[in-house]
C-alpha cells in the first residue's frame, strides 16, 4: 500500500509543481471526459427515454408504479408494521442464543452506510436546483412508498441466500431471482439473474464509485483550488485498493465508525440551522407544497420537480434497485420476512429523514434565487436550473447552503463527503463483487480482476464532468431496477405467503419478545 | 438439590484466581455444580462492513472453538481433576449483562470473577466488566483480588 501512497503522492506533487503538466493533465482530464460520455451515451438514452410527446422517462415512472403496487399489495406494510420494524432492530425479538450473529441493527446499519453519503448531500441538492423546492414533496413521497418497494426485495434476499458450508453467505437479486424463479416454475430466470448481475456491476462502477469518486474531487479542489481529477483519483484507487484487495481492515474499520459519527453530526448540523431558522420552516413547506404542483417556474414546470424528486429519492435510498438485498442477506434470523420489516425503515432515514434535511436548509438559506416580482425562482442562462447566489450546484451548493448558517461548516462537510463516498465504494465493491461471482464463479483471480476494474473506474469517476458521470451512473443504477422489479411482480406472492403466515403468528403470541 | 456457581473467566491471570477460589467454595459447600463461562466481548449495536456481515457466522464459530480450546476447556479438564461436576460455555455478548444472565437462568447461588489486572485507558474512564457486574448483578457476587 505504502508504494502505491508514494507513486500517488509523487505525482500530486509533481503536477503541482509544474503548471504546464497541469496543463497536460487537464487535457487528459477533458479526453477521459469525451470518451467516457461517447461511450455511455447510447445506453444512457436508452434508460431515460421519456414516454413519446412527453418529457416524462419512462423508468421514473417504473419505479414509483412499482413502489405504489407494493405498498397496495402489502397493504401499506410500511406503516403498519412500524412499531414491529423498531422492535426487531432493538433486538427484541432476538434469540439471545443467537448473540455473535448478525444483528437486525448491524444489517440495517450496513445497507444505511452504502445508502447515506453523497445522494444525501450532492443528490438533493441536484434535485431542488433543477426541480425547485416541490422536488423534496415528491422525494418524500417516494421515500415512503419505497419503503414497500425494500421490504420485498429484502425479506427475498434472506429467504433464497447461498449459505455455504464454510458459514459464509451470499444473497442478492441474482439468487432470488434465478431460485424463486425454479420454485414458482417460471422459465427464465437463470437469464435474468445474469442480466441482473450486468447491469449491477454497471452500478457498482458508476453510482457507487464514479459519482462517488467525481463529488469527492469537486469537494477537495473547492477547499484545495482546482487541480486535476485524475489525482484524487489516483489516491482514492490507492487506498481502496489497500482495502478491498490488500485486506487493510484497519482502514474500513476506521471509516465504519467515522461514518455513522458524521452522519449524525450532519443532521445535528442541519437541525441547528433548522433550529436558528425555526421561523422560516413553514415558509420552507409553503415552498415544498407550491413548488410541488406549479414548479414555482422551474424547467419542466411541475413535472420538472416531479421527475427531479422521483429520480434523486431512488437514487439515494436505492428502493427497488436491489443493491440492500444484498446487503441485508447476512443477517441470521429464521424468519427471513423480519429482514423486511428492518430494511423498511432505510428508505425512511435516508429520504424522509436525511434528504428531507438537507432540502430544508438549501432552501432556507435562500441559495435559490427568486424573481421578487412573480414568486418565481429564476433560471440560469441556459434555463437548465435554478440561478443560485454564488452559481453553484452539486455538492456545492450544498456546501453553501450550510455555509450561511454555520460558517466553518463546509470543512465539516468536506471530511464528510471524502468518508461518505470512501465508505459507499467499500459497499459498492461487495455489491459488484457479488454480481461479478455470481456471473464466473466464486476465486481469488476472479475477485482481484474486478478489483482492479473497479480502481480503475475510480480515476476515470474522478477525472471525468459531473454531467456525464451523473447521467451514467443513474442510468446503471436504474437499469437494475428494470430488472429487479420485473421479477418482484412474479416473486411479490412469495413475500405475501410469508407476510400471511407471520402476522398470523404474531398475532397468536407465537412470535414473542425474548426476555433479555 | 446441589447448590450451582458461575465462574466468569477472562483467558488471564485473573481468571485462574478465580477458578481456584470458585473450587475451593464447591469444595467447601460439598454438593456444588460449577459453570465455568467465557464471554466473548460483542455488540449487536457494532458497525460492520458488508464482507464481515457475510463471514461473521464463520468467524463466531471460530471465536467459540478458540475460547473453548484455549480457555474453557482447560478450565473443565483441571476442574474435573479435582473430582468436582464442571459445564463449560461459551457466550457471546456484554461481560457483565451475560454473566448475570447465564447466573439467573441456571439459578446460580452466586457469580464468582476475579478483580481484572487490566489497567488500560479505556478501563479508567469507563469501568472494568467487573465492577459493572458488581453494580448491576441481581445475584450474589464475589470479586477474587
Amino acid at each position: 500500500m505504502t508504494s502505491y501512497l508514494k507513486t500517488a503522492a509523487f505525482a500530486a506533487l509533481s503536477a503541482m509543481a509544474t503548471p504546464a503538466f497541469a496543463q497536460e493533465a487537464m487535457s487528459l482530464d477533458q479526453k477521459v471526459n469525451e470518451a467516457f460520455a461517447a461511450a455511455t451515451g447510447p445506453f444512457v438514452s436508452l434508460i431515460f427515454a421519456p414516454f413519446p410527446g412527453t418529457s416524462f422517462p419512462w423508468i421514473v415512472m417504473w419505479l414509483v408504479v412499482a413502489a405504489t403496487i407494493f405498498t397496495l399489495y402489502f397493504g401499506f406494510v410500511q406503516f403498519r408494521f412500524f412499531g414491529h420494524s423498531i422492535g426487531l432492530v432493538k433486538g427484541d425479538y432476538s434469540d439471545p442464543n443467537d448473540a455473535g450473529e448478525v444483528s437486525h441493527f448491524q444489517a440495517l446499519a450496513t445497507a444505511l452506510s452504502g445508502t447515506v453519503g453523497l445522494g444525501n448531500i450532492a443528490g438533493v441538492a441536484v434535485a431542488v436546483g433543477i426541480g425547485g423546492p416541490g422536488a423534496t414533496f415528491w422525494m418524500i413521497l417516494a421515500g415512503l412508498l419505497g419503503m414497500a418497494s425494500k421490504f420485498t426485495e429484502c425479506t427475498l434476499g434472506v429467504k433464497y441466500r447461498n449459505e455455504y458450508p464454510d458459514g459464509t453467505v451470499s444473497g442478492g437479486p441474482m439468487y432470488y431471482i434465478s431460485k424463486g424463479f425454479d420454485e414458482l416454475g417460471l422459465p427464465g430466470g437463470k437469464i435474468l439473474a445474469i442480466l441482473f448481475s450486468v447491469f449491477c456491476i454497471l452500478g457498482a462502477l458508476g453510482g457507487g464509485n464514479m459519482f462517488q469518486a467525481n463529488q469527492a474531487h469537486a469537494q477537495i479542489s473547492s477547499i484545495t483550488g482546482d487541480y486535476p481529477g485524475w489525482i484524487t483519483g489516483i489516491v482514492f484507487a490507492a487506498i481502496v485498493f489497500a482495502v478491498i484487495v490488500g485486506g487493510v481492515k484497519s482502514i474500513a474499520k476506521v471509516t465504519e465508525k467515522i461514518v455513522p459519527f458524521m452522519g449524525i453530526m450532519y443532521v445535528g448540523a442541519a437541525l441547528v440551522i433548522l433550529l436558528v431558522n425555526y421561523n422560516m420552516i413553514g415558509w420552507a413547506f409553503g415552498q415544498i407544497f407550491a413548488g410541488a404542483f406549479t414548479g414555482l417556474g422551474v424547467a419542466g414546470g411541475f413535472v420538472g420537480a416531479l421527475i427531479q424528486g422521483f429520480k434523486r429519492a431512488a437514487f439515494s435510498n436505492e428502493a427497488g434497485v436491489g443493491s440492500a438485498a444484498i446487503a441485508h442477506s447476512a443477517v441470521k434470523t429464521k424468519e427471513p420476512i423480519t429482514e423486511g420489516f428492518v430494511s423498511l425503515l432505510e428508505p425512511l432515514i435516508d429520504t424522509v429523514v436525511i434528504c428531507t434535511m438537507t432540502a430544508l436548509v438549501i432552501i432556507i438559506s435562500q441559495q435559490l434565487i427568486v424573481d421578487e416580482a412573480t414568486g418565481n425562482y429564476m433560471l440560469n442562462e441556459a434555463g437548465s436550473a435554478i440561478a443560485t447566489v454564488d452559481g453553484n450546484t452539486g455538492v456545492a451548493l450544498t456546501s453553501a447552503a450550510f455555509a450561511s448558517g454555520i460558517s466553518w461548516f463546509p470543512f465539516v462537510l468536506a471530511i464528510a463527503v471524502v468518508l461518505f463516498a470512501f465508505s459507499t465504494m467499500i459497499s459498492w465493491s461487495y455489491y459488484g463483487l457479488k454480481a461479478w461471482t455470481y456471473l464466473f464463479g466464486e476465486g481469488k483471480t476472479i475477485e482481484l480482476v474486478f478489483k482492479i476494474i473497479f480502481c480503475v473506474f475510480i480515476v476515470i469517476g474522478a477525472a471525468a464532468s459531473l454531467g456525464p458521470v451523473i447521467d451514467f451512473s443513474d442510468a446503471a443504477i436504474f437499469a437494475m431496477a428494470v430488472v429487479n422489479i420485473f421479477c418482484l411482480y412474479f416473486l411479490m406472492k412469495l413475500v405475501k405467503t410469508e407476510l400471511a403466515s407471520y402476522s398470523e403468528r404474531l398475532a397468536s403470541g407465537e412470535i414473542k419478545k425474548f426476555e433479555h | 438439590m446441589s447448590t450451582k456457581l458461575v465462574i466468569g473467566l477472562d483467558g488471564q491471570s485473573s481468571g485462574e484466581r478465580a477458578l481456584e477460589f470458585g473450587a475451593k467454595l464447591a469444595e467447601q459447600i460439598g454438593s456444588c455444580e460449577l459453570l465455568v463461562v467465557y464471554v466473548i466481548e460483542w455488540s449487536p449495536y457494532s458497525f460492520q462492513t458488508a464482507e464481515e456481515n457475510a463471514q461473521r457466522h464463520k468467524r463466531r464459530e471460530e471465536e467459540i472453538s478458540t475460547a473453548r480450546e484455549r480457555v474453557v476447556d482447560p478450565a473443565v479438564a483441571q476442574l474435573e481433576a479435582a473430582g468436582l461436576t464442571v459445564t463449560g460455555m461459551v457466550r457471546h455478548g456484554d461481560v457483565a449483562d451475560t454473566l448475570n444472565s447465564v447466573a439467573k437462568k441456571e439459578g446460580a447461588a452466586q457469580i464468582v470473577v476475579a478483580r481484572s489486572t487490566d489497567k488500560s485507558l479505556s478501563k479508567r474512564i469507563f469501568g472494568s466488566s467487573t465492577a459493572t457486574l458488581v453494580m448491576e448483578a441481581t445475584v450474589p457476587v464475589t470479586v477474587v483480588s
